[in-house]
């Protein structure tokens, strides 16, 4: 099986502060990796780096056997890769509907008209069929994380990026929102997913990788990871 | 009754100046660039179609048709090889840029056409009148404000109905995320200066034909636009419209009292709106 994604020593700092240092690991085609570790261990910063909001000081990062390092977002987008924001950014100006459909036909490069069945599709998925045509300003904190996971998945990502989904929901509504990516899992999707509530993220994900001060101190099975000494002491206090 | 005619006169002048307004509000609200040089621009619009007209012989209705792509094609290289670079968090940069840019057309065109006035010929057209009962109405300032209404009717169909209408509106809510979904945001800004331009070669037109002009008389209109644009509420085109209307009665009724009170009653009701609605008259919900 091919890898998807691979980081090699990636590196990079804001004046003193070492948020990704040496960072590397692979992620074969198809796997959901989950992503643990304290705040400001550098996980959102991780994402901006594969997405290309950041550029690393040092290191390589490739994308389908790729070098990615310097490729500019949209052009990462348009090669399969999906975002979710830990805090929702949709387009809060246009309905649902629209806000799924610029993600489509930009994501995708394809006409309006291509694209319509497919954010049909996304829309009964995530099912916000119900607010289509609401301004995406005035949905509730669980549609919008909703609307987060629609929007990657309308560019039709081969790599979806989800950062901290799950947080700030309710059981049940954790419980809906861990079907639909695992649906999505099923589906040949590979996902990258930083997640605190770490109860969602190992129903779904078949390996952790631990970060902490910007280096990645675990990696492998959840069982394993969820076992081993380092992380307790980091994780001392969080309800496993 | 000749009060009815003043206010009918200040409302078909208010067209006018949201025509001046749109193309200002639509790049402001699409990429936050305030554009000191678009009265210049509307201005360098106004000498294109008068060269087209003394060229090529043709009616200026049909002279700006084809100034509009000329247009287009100048402000959407502009935003792309220069104006892009000046955006970001710090408003200074693109201020200075196009108050630098304001300078360089009025003396380009004043190298090119000299200082005397200039003025672009309808014929008969000019002095064309119809009555609709007590009030006379020139046939022209008609066919501004219908112009006007026009061309937001159109820019909204524009955004809320095609799909890069759809790319601006996302775009000019977060340029960072629309570029993660494939949005190219700088692609994006050019279409729309271009955009901004084609409305400025409408706006040129009637300017050209109304009245005389020469190289420097952008920046009045510049003002008269920011006006029109602030009295509405930024980012709304039909507040824009409405603004116009506000200045262009306040100087028709201002005028109506005594002639050198013109220009200054549009700008007290400015600042009586101001007072009133610091954000203008139709602001938006967010921002």
């Amino acid at each position: 099986m091919g890898m998807i994604l691979s980081l090699h020593d990636v590196t990079k700092s804001f004046g003193a502060l070492k948020v990704a240092d040496g960072i590397s690991f692979d992620v074969p085609e198809g796997q959901a990796l989950g992503i643990i570790g304290p705040n400001g261990a550098g996980k959102s910063t991780l994402f901006n780096l594969i997405t290309g909001n950041l550029v690393p000081d040092a290191g390589r990062i490739k994308y389908q056997g790729r070098d990615v390092t310097r490729i500019p977002p949209m052009q990462r987008c348009l090669d399969g890769m999906g975002r979710s924001f830990q805090i929702p950014q949709p387009f809060t100006g246009l309905t649902v509907f629209e806000n799924l459909l610029v993600a489509a036909t930009h994501g995708q490069d394809r006409p309006e008209s291509a694209v319509v069945d497919h954010v049909a599709r996304v829309l009964d998925q995530t099912e916000l069929m119900g607010v289509a045509n609401t301004p995406a300003g005035g949905l509730s904190l669980l549609q919008r994380k909703r609307l987060e996971l629609a929007r990657a998945m309308a560019t039709q990502p081969k790599l979806l990026l989800l950062d901290e989904i799950a947080g700030g929901l309710t059981d049940g509504e954790c419980a809906a929102l861990i079907d639909t990516i695992r649906g999505l899992h099923a589906g040949g999707v590979t996902i990258i997913w930083i997640e605190h509530v770490l109860h969602a993220l190992t129903a779904v994900v078949e390996r952790l990788l631990v970060l902490d001060f910007g280096r990645v101190i675990g990696l492998g099975e959840p069982a394993e990871i969820m076992d081993s000494r380092e992380v307790r002491e980091i994780y001392l206090g969080i309800e496993v | 009754m000749i009060w009815i005619d003043t206010i009918v006169q200040g409302v078909l002048l208010g067209g006018l100046y949201a025509l001046f307004a749109a193309g200002l509000s639509l790049v402001f609200g699409i990429m936050r660039l305030v554009n000191l040089a678009h009265g210049d621009l509307i201005v360098m619009g106004a000498y294109l179609i008068l060269v087209v007209v003394s060229v090529l012989g043709l009616n200026p209705f049909v002279a700006a048709l084809v100034a509009a792509p000329v247009m287009f094609s100048i402000g959407w290289v502009l935003q792309k090889a220069v104006l892009n670079r000046t955006l970001g968090d710090d408003i200074l940069p693109p201020l200075l840029v196009t108050f630098g840019l304001s300078v360089v057309i009025q003396n380009s065109l004043l190298e090119g056409f000299s200082a005397d006035s200039q003025r672009i010929s309808m014929g008969p057209l000019e002095t064309a009148s119809v009555a609709v009962g007590p009030v006379t109405m020139g046939l022209l300032p008609l066919l501004t404000f219908g112009s006007a209404i026009a061309v937001i009717v159109g820019l909204n169909q524009i955004f809320y109905r095609t799909a890069i209408g759809r790319a601006f509106r996302a775009t000019s809510d977060d340029p960072v995320t629309a570029s993660l979904m494939g949005i190219r945001p700088d692609r994006v800004f050019a279409t729309a200066m271009g955009l901004a331009l084609v409305v400025a070669t409408i706006a040129a037109l009637y300017l050209g034909t109304r009245s005389n002009f020469d190289p420097y008389v952008g920046p009045a209109r510049l003002i008269y636009a920011f006006e029109a644009v602030i009295i509405g509420g930024l980012g709304s085109l039909w507040g824009t419209l409405a603004g116009g209307i506000i200045i262009g009665v306040a100087q028709t009724v201002g005028a109506a009292i005594n002639p050198e009170w013109q220009i200054l009653a549009g700008h007290v009701a400015f600042l009586i709106v101001l007072l009133v609605r610091p954000r203008g008259l139709f602001p938006r919900a967010v921002d």
